[in-house]
């Protein structure tokens, strides 16, 4: 632009944003803090804004002392095998869409994005009495299984788009090299596509490791737990847990649950900033 | 490559998609509207009722509209609200301010985090003895209220901490916003257009088709509220929906009578009256959607 702004006007927009951005690091910074307090700080009324002396083993006493290492490995190990999943069968289903003149192809392609408007809701009670009829509650195949057949359809849709930018005289001179389709796919079309892998990559792990609903159906066994439903039955059980009184909830032992299950979260956005953004950007493009 | 290779290839690759797609969409989609027919406890087989369920909803469960209402106040309350954050918030960052990816970053990053977890953090900060948010109040002279385990301020609370997260319709007005090309702006200040009459006729008009969607994704968004809702009654040890239904979601009342009271054809009933609505709103974003937003020419 070559009018100049006046400064008063940068001044008041640069106030506003650390006003509002205070807003929304003030519950973080206070769930770090709490979780470094003793339970006798907590239980002071008021309670110290600050801790005496900063109480690192209250991690240790989660970790250790509470099994949530077990909570943590459960939500590590399902995540990892819902992105392996994602990758292995989206993958190729994004490739079939994208580069191959199949019949009625755009109308099954019109099918899987319709169950992006499909609620949980509607499925979850046929799938719970068909997992349930194979035992399969308190496992970890309804949460991983469906990840394991293109259950991402968010996620073929943006590999999609991405590899129709991909030149086809590409594909077609790997193809006349004798390439296989499937060496053509995972040498050539996913390495050129590593952004929009990572961006899918990055939503599956958020989904899988933020997710409530699915893990409170299907896993019932305590050692079964993933972080979000450990958290909660922590929460219900504080009491019995830490040998408090009635009602006296260990607050500084939930945040430093609560920190505990964020922080891969925050490590992960601080790496791969763009990919989150870019992922949010592509789902409205179609608006 | 032949048509037949094109073919095998096709089903070889996009296949274990398409099986998923029929095995955990198609089929369990039939399966729940068949199900809402039924009298269906788990234990014995589903027994056909044909509407009883439908009609019990609407006529005679007290709880089912007092989740509806709880939706419903929640999507009037929280949308407007929390676009409006969006908006204001994007049309900052969309200033050149140094250090827009860091201020972008920081505005994200709760909408990204475990809802468990979050909605925990917040539940400790709105206790009535103790709680952040009444030390603060009490330093203005001001007693804060129980504000979680009163009727009425439990939906209100909620509607606050969902207001924390309000990073996806950010991204996309921001995204909606550097699309406004320059020149229109550059041509309305030449007219001695003030910053307001900028705003209202080129910047809404522009990014109209983004209002559009994100409203239609947050109020479809609303309506399918659980984590939420189920986290506010967990972590203050309760049974989620409470107090006195102040909390009880509709995606929550659904959960709960499927698998607290196991009313699966119940339940069923109501996720398909649930996923109705979705399909209407789908159609009318589609109907009026060319009629309200301005899509350039």
């Amino acid at each position: 632009m070559d009018h100049t702004r006046p400064r008063h006007l940068t001044v008041l927009v640069v106030a506003l944003l650390v006003l509002g951005a205070l807003i929304m690091v003030l519950p973080l910074a206070w769930m770090v803090l709490t979780s470094l307090k003793t339970f006798p700080e907590i239980l002071r009324n008021p309670a110290p804004w600050l801790p005496a002396a900063p109480q690192w083993q209250n991690y240790r006493t989660v970790w250790e002392g509470f099994a949530f290492y077990r909570f943590f490995l459960n939500s590590t190990f399902v995540a990892a095998m819902v992105i392996a999943g994602t990758v292995l069968t989206c993958c190729p289903a994004a490739y079939a869409f994208a580069y191959y003149d199949v019949r009625h192809k755009e109308l099954l392609f019109g099918g899987l994005l319709c169950t992006l408007m499909l609620p949980a809701q509607v499925t979850v009670i046929p799938l719970f009495q068909a997992f349930a009829a194979l035992h399969w509650v308190n496992t970890y195949l309804p949460l991983v299984l469906p990840a394991w057949l293109g259950g991402n359809v968010f996620g073929i849709f943006l590999l999609r788009q991405f590899f129709r930018t991909i030149p086809r005289s590409f594909i077609e001179a790997a193809r006349l090299d004798g390439a296989s389709e499937w060496s053509i796919l995972w040498k050539l079309v996913v390495p050129m596509s590593v952004p929009a892998v990572l961006t899918v990559v990055i939503f599956t792990f958020l989904w899988s490791w933020n997710d409530l609903f699915n893990p409170l159906i299907y896993l019932h066994n305590e050692a079964t737990y993933t972080l979000p439903v450990g958290l909660l039955y922590f929460i219900a059980r504080a009491e019995q847990l830490t040998g408090g009184n009635a009602g006296q909830v260990p607050w500084h032992l939930v945040m430093t649950l609560a920190t505990v299950m964020v922080a891969p979260v925050i490590v992960l956005f601080m790496f791969a900033q763009r990919r989150f953004v870019e992922g949010v950007a592509a789902s409205g493009v179609k608006g | 490559m032949n048509r037949r290779a094109e073919l095998l290839w096709f089903w070889l690759l996009a296949g274990p998609a398409l099986a998923g797609f029929a095995v955990f969409n198609l089929w369990p989609m039939l399966d729940s509207l068949w199900l809402s027919f039924c009298q269906y406890d788990v234990v014995t087989a589903p027994r056909f009722i044909g509407l009883r369920n439908y009609v019990y909803l609407l006529k005679s469960d007290p709880a089912f509209w007092a989740s509806v209402k709880v939706t419903l106040v929640f999507t009037a309350v929280q949308l407007p609200l929390s676009l409006a954050a969006a908006l204001g918030v994007a049309l900052l960052l969309n200033q050149p301010v140094r250090g827009r990816g860091f201020w972008r970053a920081v505005y994200f990053l709760p909408s990204i985090l475990p809802q468990a977890a979050s909605v925990a953090v917040f539940v400790y900060i709105f206790q009535s003895d103790g709680g952040l948010l009444n030390r603060l109040l009490a330093l203005g002279g001001v007693a804060g209220p129980a504000w979680v385990s009163s009727p009425t301020w439990a939906l209100p609370v909620v509607i606050l901490i969902s207001l924390w997260g309000f990073g996806y319709p950010m991204v996309i007005f921001l995204g909606g916003l550097q699309n406004v090309p320059r020149e229109l702006y550059e041509a309305a200040h030449i007219d001695g257009a003030d910053a307001w009459a900028r705003f209202r006729h080129i910047t809404l008009p522009q990014i109209s088709p983004v209002i559009f969607f994100n409203l239609v994704m947050g109020v479809i968004g609303a309506l399918k509220v659980f984590d939420l809702a189920y986290a506010f009654g967990a972590a203050q040890g309760l049974t989620p929906g409470g107090p006195a239904r102040a909390t009880l979601f509709y995606g929550l009342n659904l959960y709960q009578q499927a698998f607290t009271y196991f009313h699966m054809g119940l339940a069923s009933a109501m996720a398909w009256l649930l996923f109705a609505v979705i399909l209407l709103i789908t159609w009318l974003n589609f109907r009026l959607g060319r009629r309200w937003v301005h899509y350039g020419d």
